[in-house]
């Protein structure tokens, strides 16, 4: 089933207006539109992120969902413990782990990977904004090649860690990334995710103003960006087969790096190298879509 | 000393509109709907970062003023133009 505009709209969202979020966040938008295609009958274990700072200070929260903040590198094993509690009082719940990048790329990844080994039946997403964002951007294992963050003044040296296909060789039943960009697609994948048992992980490309340093207006036109020009691929797994969701209209990746001043000391030289990596990267995706099985 | 004397206090929040206060106060630009050029496509709610947009008693999109953070994508993924960008005066 796909969703309409007007079927979201009719569905009831956990996400308040007036939260301590940064005006253009990508995290409330993908929260926004992920809130309506779960449903109200849904838990949220936030570890230490972003969002543990937008649900602004006790004792009011901008989330009128049941939501647990939990220390940073707890929100699998937390999340795990509370379904299981569910379980056991025979309640169908849908628990959901909202995490930024580091909690799920560099510090929670322990829990996580214990998480979908066990196969626990939760939903973990993963909003990526690319770096440790409230605590004034630091560079994590998310932030990608040659882009400025206050430790890595001269641009990121590394590559970022491909988490979805981490968690794909855990053979889970249902990995996806997402971007808010494409908000249809995003709201699809959790429409499905949330009917399949066992371990789903969807990652989403959350742009973020302030860090990325893009006006504040761009916020969807980046998201969309980062998809057109094979930046961020748009590609699903389910039970090991790989689908990409959405083709991008191909346009030169040096639009969507000129629009962010975190790029702004990469030279066109690099702009061809690193489409040339992006490039690599979507071929392979594409040799594995023909692929029976990808792990 | 019975049970209840030791309870345990957990902090919990409740939730509000407005938890971080009148958001609406962080504009400097506001954005307006021209209901003259809208086509009800409903782009501006669905990409709405603080879901302030609503429908309004005639049926065209109303934005909350007192949450509005006036970041703009609304005005930015509006396909005709519909929405403008106004500077707040005091």
């Amino acid at each position: 089933m796909t969703i309409t505009i007007h079927d979201l709209r009719k569905l009831p969202g956990s996400y308040m207006p007036g939260s301590a979020a940064c005006p253009g966040c990508g995290a409330t938008l993908a929260f926004r539109l992920v809130s309506r295609a779960l449903g109200p009958n849904t838990v949220y274990i936030v570890p230490a992120c972003c969002f543990s700072v937008i649900q602004a200070p006790y004792p009011k929260s901008a989330i009128s969902a049941p939501l647990y903040n939990i220390a940073f590198a707890a929100a699998a094993a937390t999340a795990s413990g509370v379904y299981r509690a569910y379980k056991t009082v025979n309640k169908d719940v849908n628990v959901v782990v909202w995490a930024g990048d580091g909690g799920t790329v560099d510090i929670g990844i322990q829990a996580l990977s214990g998480a979908a080994e066990r196969k626990e039946d939760i939903i973990y997403v993963c909003y990526d904004n690319e770096a440790y964002m409230n605590t004034g951007i630091q560079r994590s294992g998310a932030t990608p090649l040659k882009a400025w963050t206050k430790t890595t003044p001269a641009g990121k040296r590394e590559m970022p860690k491909d988490m979805p296909m981490i968690l794909a060789a855990h053979r889970v039943p249902y990995v996806a990334t997402a971007s808010v960009g494409y908000p249809f697609d995003l709201v699809n994948k959790f429409e499905k995710a949330k009917n399949i048992r066992g371990f789903k992980y969807i990652h989403i490309l959350s742009p973020c103003p302030p860090g990325w340093d893009f006006p504040v207006e761009k916020t969807a036109e980046v998201g969309k960006l980062a998809v057109d020009t094979y930046f961020w691929p748009l590609y699903e797994i389910e039970d090991g087969k790989l689908r990409i969701t959405v083709k991008p209209r191909k346009r030169p990746l040096k639009e969507f790096i000129r629009l962010q001043g975190r790029f702004r000391t990469i030279t066109d030289e690099e702009i061809d190298e690193l489409e040339k990596i992006v490039m690599e990267k979507w071929q392979f995706l594409e040799h594995l879509e023909k692929s029976e099985r990808v792990f | 000393m019975g049970l209840d004397d030791h309870a345990i206090i957990i902090p919990v929040s409740k939730p509000s509109k407005g938890s971080a206060g009148k958001t609406g106060l962080w504009r400097v630009e506001r954005p307006v709907i021209l209901e003259d050029r809208c086509i009800k496509c409903w782009l501006c709610w669905l990409y709405c970062p603080e879901d302030v947009i609503t429908e309004g008693a005639n049926g065209f999109p109303e934005v909350d003023y007192t949450f509005c953070k006036g970041c703009g994508v609304c005005a930015d993924v509006c396909p005709k133009d519909a929405i403008e960008i106004v500077e707040e005066k005091l």
